[in-house]
This record gives structure tokens, sequence and C-alpha cells, in this order.
């Protein structure tokens, strides 16, 4: 073997390491055990960055709010997720009597199955994609739209008025919003001409001078990489739009009769949907796995993959510790009366993009476009808002 | 590959069967999604990965939803009482049948029509794009009028009830 480069020995480690384990076995089951290897590997890294991201949080969130946060176990409290897994394993597991026991049982289930079948089509680094699918972000969608029914399971198997008030709000806000989700990702399928995740970073993984050409950095892209934040945050429950696990409404929404390991699934069900959305918004716009300038390359792509994600999960602690929760009716308004109409129009603009060819006309006539359509439609909307004292009526 | 394709075709069956035959409204729906997956895998088993996530995508992710959102709202998810047949069977199994009769019988027939193929036709998402867009533009179109005639039909009804309750 030639004596590569340190940096792209760096950069291709988890291929070589796996291949270095493979080669001990039989060639007739090399690639099932490659790809076996690939599914460990994910089912261990994720988790993983599951429970450093919870003590992250409430550290954050303690920041941010003039507290301290964890700091009992280990140093600074970083051993806090083992506690709380160990906690959640040897909790009792409470089912409750009127409860429907079989399907009590699988809604936990089908999340979590669900939600990591999502990280096989995203790639995590150059060449580090489980399966390279041609229809790969298809595929994350279908698997992100089953989530949707485990919901419904967990909040109607519990026999729970609060679960299946949490259900109903989970449901009702996902679907609304998987429609901007999806259709703010087609403009960048428009562009790239595939569905293809390896192929879309691909066409993003070039340089003009030291700087990308990332889909954020146009203005169809920077449109799109909106309407798909405010979406992806609505479709992962997270503030402001938590409804549906409001706890000062609904206890826990539909995870309110889970107990011990099931409870501890449905959150690293929550968690994982936000790692996946944020490594596919990554993937869409952010370049995935490519450097952010181009000297920046020698710096393995798996580390900038997993820095943009972090970065992201940043964003979503940042926002629940910012700012309030939306009421039911402000959520439907904003996902059918603002995001939506600003999803079409971009992806008009997106096909204007895509065949006004090169130059800087497409950039002042896409930019005058989405610029002008978002102060007119912030204008008409708030014509029709009364700002003033409100009364309330009280039940009596 | 016969193996897996008798695995999923049971898995189908059984979700199918358990549809009809569950007691539980919501239970059926669910048995029903059940279904609807081993069709999409049974699709992928087909190489046909558009059909297959499209079936994931909008069966399990929006008609199954659909279903179960109708049951819970109409107060139909109580367990029925009697027997789960309904008393107009042997008019439903006969036009089942009937309409299975018919379906297999344009199968049969049209796999004699045609002259076997030795190698499955590749096509990929991205034919399917530029078939949709091109050649069959104007079905899409119409599709798309359809759908659009029925979301403005379900606000207008909802706006009235608005008004009325008013």
């Amino acid at each position: 073997m030639a004596a590569a480069p340190i940096s792209i020995t760096l950069d291709q480690i988890f291929l070589l390491l796996r291949d270095w384990l493979v080669g001990f076995l039989p060639a007739g089951v090399r690639p099932a055990a490659g790809a076996v290897l690939g599914v460990i590997a994910i089912v261990c890294v994720f988790p993983g960055l599951f429970a450093l991201t919870t003590v992250f949080e409430r550290k954050g969130l303690g920041r941010m709010q003039n507290r301290l946060g964890p700091n009992r176990v280990g140093p600074f409290g970083f051993f806090q997720p083992i506690a709380d897994g160990i906690k959640a394993l040897t909790k009792e597991d409470v089912i409750p009597f009127r409860a429907d026991a079989a399907v009590h049982f699988l809604a936990p289930l089908v999340l979590v199955v669900a939600v990591f079948m999502g990280f096989a089509v995203l790639p995590m680094g150059r060449n580090m994609v489980l399966v390279d699918m041609d229809a790969g972000l298809l595929f994350f969608f279908a698997m992100g739209a089953s989530t949707e029914l485990s919901v419904f399971m967990a909040g109607w198997s519990s026999r729970n008025k609060y679960s299946i008030l949490g259900a109903m709000r989970a449901v009702g806000q996902m679907i609304s919003y998987e429609v901007p989700l999806l259709l703010s990702s087609v403009s960048v399928v428009m562009i790239t001409g595939s569905l293809s995740l390896t192929k879309i970073v691909a066409a993003q993984n070039q340089y003009t001078g030291i700087f990308p050409h990332w889909y954020v950095f146009t203005p169809w892209g920077f449109a799109a990489f909106l309407m798909f934040a405010i979406a992806a945050t609505a479709e992962t429950n997270r503030t402001p739009f938590d409804l549906p696990e409001g706890e000062s409404e609904l206890v826990a929404g539909y995870f309110t009769e889970y107990s011990g390991f099931k409870f501890a699934l449905f959150f690293l069900g929550e968690y994982l949907g936000m790692f996946s959305i944020s490594g596919l918004g990554a993937t869409l716009f952010l370049g995935g796995w490519s450097a952010p300038l181009s000297f920046l390359s020698v710096v393995p792509s798996w580390i900038w993959f997993f820095a943009k994600v972090m970065a992201a999960i940043f964003v979503f602690i940042w926002m629940r510790g910012t700012l309030p929760r939306l009421r039911q009716d402000q959520l439907m308004n904003f996902a059918w009366k603002f995001v939506l109409p600003f999803t079409l129009l971009n992806l008009v603009v997106t096909a204007l993009w895509r065949f006004m060819g090169e130059g800087w006309a497409r950039w002042v006539v896409c930019t005058a476009i989405l610029a002008g359509a978002y102060v007119l439609m912030g204008r008409i909307e708030m014509r029709r808002k009364h700002f003033g004292p409100r009364s309330y009526r009280y039940a009596e | 590959m016969s193996f897996v394709f008798y695995l999923i075709a049971a898995l189908t069956l059984a979700g199918g069967l358990a549809a009809v035959l569950l007691r539980n409204t919501v239970h059926c729906a669910l048995a029903l999604t059940v279904a609807f997956a081993g069709l999409a895998l049974l699709f992928l088993g087909l190489d046909a990965q558009f059909a297959g996530f499209a079936q994931i995508l909008i069966y399990i992710g929006a008609v199954a939803i659909l279903v179960v959102f109708a049951i819970l709202l109409t107060r139909s998810s109580e367990t029925a009482q009697e027997g789960v047949f309904s008393k107009s069977w042997f008019a439903g199994l006969v036009i089942a049948a009937g309409v299975f009769a018919v379906l297999g019988w344009a199968v049969l027939a049209g796999a004699r029509a045609l002259p076997l193929v030795a190698a499955a036709p590749t096509v990929t998402v991205q034919d399917i794009g530029n078939a949709l867009v091109g050649r069959y533009v104007l079905p899409l179109e119409i599709v798309a009028l359809l759908l659009t005639a029925a979301t403005i039909g379900a606000v207008i009804v909802a706006l009235h009830e608005k008004e009325r309750t008013r």
C-alpha cells in the first residue's frame, strides 16, 4: 500500500478501520460484515452524541437562565447521562391498567427504528454513507413520515386525555410542517437535478477562490434554508413549537404515560430526530461534509459534518432558552399562511435562477423578488392584526 | 429472493387480514399500515425505489394518519360489541371475489399478450421525473387541478360551519 498523505488517511480513517476489521473474515461475507459494522457505528455514535447533548443542553440552558445546571455527577456534572441511563434502565415500567398494552409497547420501538433508518442515507464524510441511494432524500422523508404514526400510537394507546391531546397536536403540527419541509428541499433537488444526497453534497463541494458553493449562499438557498430550519424545528417538536409536549398544559404530551426505559426511548428518538434533521439540513444547504473555506479541506471531512450538526443543535438549545411557546392557532397560521406560500414562491424563484443562466442579473432579480415578497407579506399580515390590550374570558 | 418475497407477502397478507378481522377500529387501521408497509417492501424488492418510498411517504405518512384521525374524530373508535361481520357480508364477499377474478383475468391475459422480457427494465427516479414533466405533463396538471378543486371545496365546507356556529 502506497503511503498516503496523513490528511487523507485521517479523512478516510473509519473506512480504513472498517476494511482492516473486515479483512479478517472470509471474502464471501465481507460486504455484509462491512454493512453491519456501519450500522453498529451509527447505533453507537448517535446515542453517545445524545448523551453528550443532554448534558450540554442542561448546562447551556442553566447558563442562559443564570443557574448552574447539573454539577454533582463527575467533573462538572458530565457523568449525569450515565446516572440517568442507569436510572431509566432500572425504573419500574408502568403500563396504565386501561392502556392498550401491545400498541403501548410498540410505539417507542417504531419511533426509534424509523428515526435510526434516516441516518442510513446521510453522507457523514467523504465516502462515508451507509447506503448510497438514488432516491436518498425520498427515503429520508419516507422514514420521517413514519414517525408520525408512532406518535399517534403512543398517544392513543395510553388512554389518557393529555396523551391523546398531545398526540393530536403533534400529528397535526408534523403534517402541517412536513409540507414546507419537503417543498424547501425540492428547490435543492431542482438545482442539483438529483435526489441522491451524495450528489447534492458533491455539487456544493466546489470553491470560487476560497469560498464554497454552498446553497445557503444563494438567494433561493438562503430563503429555503430559513424555511427548512423553521419546519425542522416544528417537525422535531422543539421550542417555540413544543406544544405537543408543553409541560405546563399537557404534562408531557403523548408520552405522559411512559416510564422507565420506554420514556428514555422516546427521549432518544426525539434527540436522534434532531440529529438527523440537522444532518439533512447541513447536507442540503451547508455543503454536508465539505469544508467552509477551501484551504480548510485538510481537516477530515467527518469533523466538518459533525461540527455542522452540533452547531445546529446549539441553535436548537439557544432557541429553547430564548423563545416562548406559540399558541396552537398561531402555529397553524404560521405554517399555512406564511411558511407554505413563501416556500412555493421560492420554488418559482429557484426555477428562475436555474433558467436565467450565469451572471449577476439572476442575483439581483431573485433577491429582489424574495425580499420584496417577504416585506409585503409582513406588511399585509401586520395590517390585519389589531394590537392592543387583550381581554380573556375565563371558564366559570 | 423468493424467500424474502414469501416473507413479505405473508406479512402483507397478515396485515390485510388483520385489518378486516380485528374488532377494534384503530387496531384495524394500524394493521392496514402493516399491509401498506409490506406493499412498499414488495415494490422495493422489485427495484422500484420511487414507487416503494412514495408508498411509504404517502400511504403510511398521510393516508394512515388520515384514517386514524377520521376514526378518532367520528367516535367510531369504541370497540364493537357484536361480531366484526356486517349483515351484508355475503354481498361483499361476492363483489370482492368478482373484482379479484376480473383483475386476475386481466393480469393473466396481459402476461400472455406480451412477450416475455429477459431483463428487468432499469428505471431511475430521474427517468420518472422526466416522464412526469415531459410526456405526461398534461395528466399531471389535470390531477393538480383536481386536487386544488378538492382543497378549495374543503376550505369552503369548513368556512360555512364556522359562520353557522356563531
